[in-house]
């Protein structure tokens, strides 16, 4: 297996305060990759350093081997890198379909186009309902975003991303603040998809972690402090010891 | 360290043949049908050529209205649409309008040949300035672009050889339209011109704003962190905007030039600024017949009340502004829009 | 010398008026464009208190401010509370409304004309040193810019009420949670904010003539000040201020044909270089 994402003694401060230090991390493709640590651990940061919201202080970043430190974010986008957020940015006075083809019609590079109309792309409106129905939100296909329940947003988080068709997916805790029930659901549509795309994960519910990565790294304080299999991280005493007083499961 | 079968083995399989069937049918014809024609568009454009037949003497009015419904287009792709802020888009207008005075005063009085001319110069300079403008903040955006309006209204006013300064630029003379139709003293022709201008540009820009780099503004406005997310260049796309809506307000600018034979220092106050700005918000902002209907109502009421007495009119435009901002934030277009969901609700209870 | 001294006293009069502006659009994050309008009401107040009234100067200053605090908190009460949360652009609109009600209004009880504004004997006049013309009136400015400075820093810095002020600002619902009554705070500094516009208002007739232009007339001069000296920045309004009352000044004396243009170049390139203005702390919002 080869790397598909990779940094490089990736370092970015904050003034004095390094958010993350001499990060060096490579994700297999096809990975379920997790990565975790408490609060203030710097996986936020981390994600925004690979996916070019922030630039590195130091180190680099590879995508499928190529150098992509110094590319913007849309540029990396194009190259095969999607996220979504941990807080939703969505695009509150569109309607779901409008929002995922606009994703699908920058993917294809129409996004500079504008003499067609976007109903003339028929395409890209094709692809984005496949999608919808995919992720089971092609019944709210035509209501506005800001219309629909806080569970069905997140699942609209995810295929803006999906619509980029990424090799590599950064989920950034997809389900923060969904109830418990549809969280689960959540997870199953996220483990449904195809096995190609390799995805690093963010979450906080360990549960949810250790049944979904094959592959887990511990960051705390900015630092990697390991990176194992599930099953090795839920024996490791170090981890054990960061996590102290949450709860393990496995 | 058990982890669930069923959900490891789902992983394996491909996203196609997990698609759970939908019950509903998809429904994909608003969005496709979403830049049709629609009959009250087609009545609304009417009204130009009744207008001429009921109020033959007021073209000039008419087509002052016409001139500044461009320019309201061209804020609103800037802020309608971008959600680009502006205290000092007459630049574009005031720059459109000297570059078409200058070059029918120094004998190239061709109509076409002006509004060309108008319009690639406040391009260069809608393009060089937006590289200042995209920078920063809302607040530093409402500032550069004030500052930049007031550096040319001060230019403007200090180079009197060049401009006329406040006694305004004189000695615009045009040519034929098209070499046939003479500027007469009724305004005809300033009118069919001013309205045919504003046409091509509006249907130009209704192509635009429904096509898919239309749709990513649009975008950049509801959410501009995500934008980079699902791969759009946002910087790119606002210096495309900006640029485009410096271009329109350069062709508005450049039709008051030659339908008016005259270019007033006004052209680039910050009065000017505001006012458009207030005529956008009075018809709805991100809608482009907001932009038109703004501007006919404004100018209409302004035609009429400020005959009556200047003081009264402007304490009740301020007034207007005041209740839009607390009341009716998406202007006449929303409100329209409002009662129009409401009917359709009492129509099918 | 001269035209220093007098770029300092003209740079102190609007800061006198900035920095309540500065107080508004940098503490509460209000784009409050209608401030001329509130200044306009203190120059009025004191114009009329001298010249129907025959009240004192010294009087009818501080009596210009608080009328002008008075048409503040009316107006934070009843309009602009609803605001604080609105987007800049509403903002924005929304005051350039007030300034033409404003205007329209002044129009309508004094006329187009300039005020008439005499100032007191103790104040006119000239002190000549070798060199160097000191207007007495110019002095007076000065003095009383400096006392405003200390002031007001010391009331945001080091009092009880400033500390309630910056956590109001800097996250309501925590204040509110921590018993500040947050509601009251704001309303008390917009009065703060008006009454020292009001008070610029008042000094500044003798200095910017009074018309019912006012608010609109020297608004952008107001926005350089802060803009430039970064908001909510009471020192940095103080030197961008004098700054521009300087380069305003020495740009009418030696070069006229120019005109305001440097200082709108000066604020374009400021803001382009410096966002958060000249002063300002680079990690503000």
């Amino acid at each position: 297996m080869s790397a598909v994402l990779q940094t490089r003694n990736l370092v970015k401060k904050f003034g004095a305060f390094a958010a993350t230090n001499d990060v060096t991390l490579n994700i297999e493709h096809g990975a379920r990759h997790a990565l975790i640590g408490p609060n203030g651990a710097g996986k936020t940061t981390l994600i925004n350093l690979l996916t070019g919201f922030l630039e590195p202080t130091a180190g680099e970043v590879f995508l499928k081997g190529y150098n992509v430190t110094k590319l913007a974010q849309h540029q990396r986008v194009k190259r095969g890198l999607a996220r979504t957020f941990q807080i939703n940015r969505l695009f509150a006075d569109m309607t779901v379909l409008e929002s995922v083809t606009m994703a699908v019609c920058e993917r294809l590079g129409f996004g500079w186009n504008w003499w067609r109309p976007v109903g003339r792309h028929v395409a890209a409106i094709d692809e984005a309902a496949d999608l919808l129905a995919s992720l089971r939100l092609i019944d709210v296909a035509n209501e506005k975003t800001r219309n629909l329940a806080y569970g069905k947003q997140r699942l609209i988080e995810i295929a803006l991303a999906l619509a980029a068709k990424p090799q590599v997916l950064l989920l950034d805790e997809p389900a923060a603040g969904v109830p418990t029930g549809e969280s689960r659901e959540l997870f199953e549509t996220i483990a449904r998809l195809p096995h190609d795309v390799t995805i690093l994960l963010i979450e906080h519910d360990m549960d949810l972690v250790f049944r979904f990565a094959d592959r887990i790294s511990v960051l705390v304080n900015g630092a990697l402090l390991t990176e194992d299999t599930p099953e090795a991280i839920a024996s490791d005493k170090r981890v054990k010891e960061v996590y102290l007083g949450e709860a393990i499961h496995g | 360290m058990v982890r669930e079968p069923a959900l490891h083995e789902s992983m394996m399989r491909p996203l196609a043949a997990q698609a759970p069937e939908s019950t509903v049918a998809p429904d994909l014809a608003p969005l496709r049908r979403a830049a049709a024609w629609r009959v009250p568009e087609v009545i609304f454009w009417l009204i130009p050529l009744i207008a001429y037949f009921l109020f033959p003497k007021s073209l000039s009015l008419l087509s002052q209205i016409a001139i500044t419904a461009l320019f309201a287009l061209s804020i609103d792709l800037i802020l309608g649409y971008a959600g680009i802020v502006t205290l000092g888009h007459a630049a574009f207008f005031g720059l459109g309008a000297y570059a078409a005075g200058l070059l029918a005063k120094y004998g190239y009085g061709d109509p076409l040949l002006g509004l060309a001319f108008a319009a690639a110069v406040a391009t260069a300079v809608g393009f060089l300035t937006s590289f200042l403008v995209l920078r920063g903040t809302d607040l530093t955006r409402l500032m550069v672009t004030l500052g930049v309006a007031m550096m040319l209204f001060e230019a403007a006013n200090k180079a009197t050889p060049f401009t006329g300064g406040v006694d305004g630029l004189q000695g615009v003379e045009m040519t034929r339209l098209l070499g046939v139709f003479g500027f007469d003293l009724y305004g005809k022709t300033a009118y069919w011109y001013s309205v045919a201008v504003l046409f091509v540009l509006f249907w130009v820009a209704r192509r635009i704003v429904h096509s898919p780099f239309g749709m990513s503004l649009r975008g950049i406005k509801q959410n501009v962190a995500r934008m980079p997310a699902i791969g759009a260049p946002v910087h790119g796309r606002l210096v495309a905007v900006y640029t485009l809506g410096a271009a329109y307000a350069g062709v508005a600018g450049a039709l008051l030039t030659q339908t008016t034979q005259f270019v007033s220092l006004d052209v680039l106050a910050f009065t000017r600024s505001a006012e458009i700005m207030l005529m956008l918000v009075l018809g709805g902002t991100g809608c482009l017949y907001g932009a038109l209907i703004g501007t006919i109502v404004f100018m209409t009421a302004h035609h009429f009340l400020s005959d009556l007495n200047p003081q009264y009119w402007q304490f009740w435009l301020g007034a207007a502004l005041v209740l839009i901002v607390l009341f009716a934030r998406d202007g006449i277009m929303g409100i329209a829009q409002r009662l129009q969901a409401r009917l359709a609700r009492r129509a099918t209870p | 010398m001269t035209i220093i001294f007098d770029g300092l006293a003209e740079g102190m009069l609007l800061f006198l008026i900035s920095v309540g502006l500065s107080v508004t659009l940098g503490l509460m994050n209000f784009v409050n464009l209608a401030h001329g309008a509130f200044a306009m009401v203190g120059g009025y107040a004191c114009a009329l208190l001298l010249s129907r009234a025959g009240i004192p100067f010294l009087l009818a200053v501080p009596i210009a401010a608080a009328a002008a605090a008075l048409a503040g908190v009316i107006l934070e009460r009843t309009l602009y509370r609803r605001l604080y949360t609105a987007s800049h652009l509403d903002q924005v609109l929304f005051s350039i409304g007030l300034n033409f009600m404003a205007v329209a209004t002044a129009h309508f009880f004094f006329g187009a004309q300039q005020q008439p504004f005499v100032l007191p004997d103790f104040l006119k006049g000239q002190i000549n040193l070798p060199g160097l013309d000191i207007g007495i009136y110019r002095l007076f400015l000065i003095v009383v810019g400096v006392i405003l400075t200390v002031a007001l820093q010391w009331l945001v810095g080091s009092t009880r009420f400033g500390a309630q002020l910056r956590a109001a600002v800097d996250n309501p619902r925590v204040a509110r949670g921590l018993g500040i009554n947050v509601d009251r705070v704001f309303t008390l500094t917009f009065a703060l904010g008006s009454a020292l516009a009001g008070l610029g208002g008042a000094l500044g007739v003798e200095m910017l003539g009074l018309d019912p232009g006012f608010p609109l007339k020297y608004i952008v001069y107001f926005l350089i000040v802060v803009a430039v000296g970064g908001t909510g920045n009471i020192k940095g309004s103080l030197l961008a201020a004098l700054m521009l009352g300087i380069f305003d000044v020495a740009g009418k004396y030696l070069v006229p044909q120019v005109g305001s243009f440097v200082i709108y170049a000066v604020m374009v390139v400021m803001l382009i270089f410096r966002p958060q203005g000249f002063f300002g702390r680079a990690t503000t919002r």
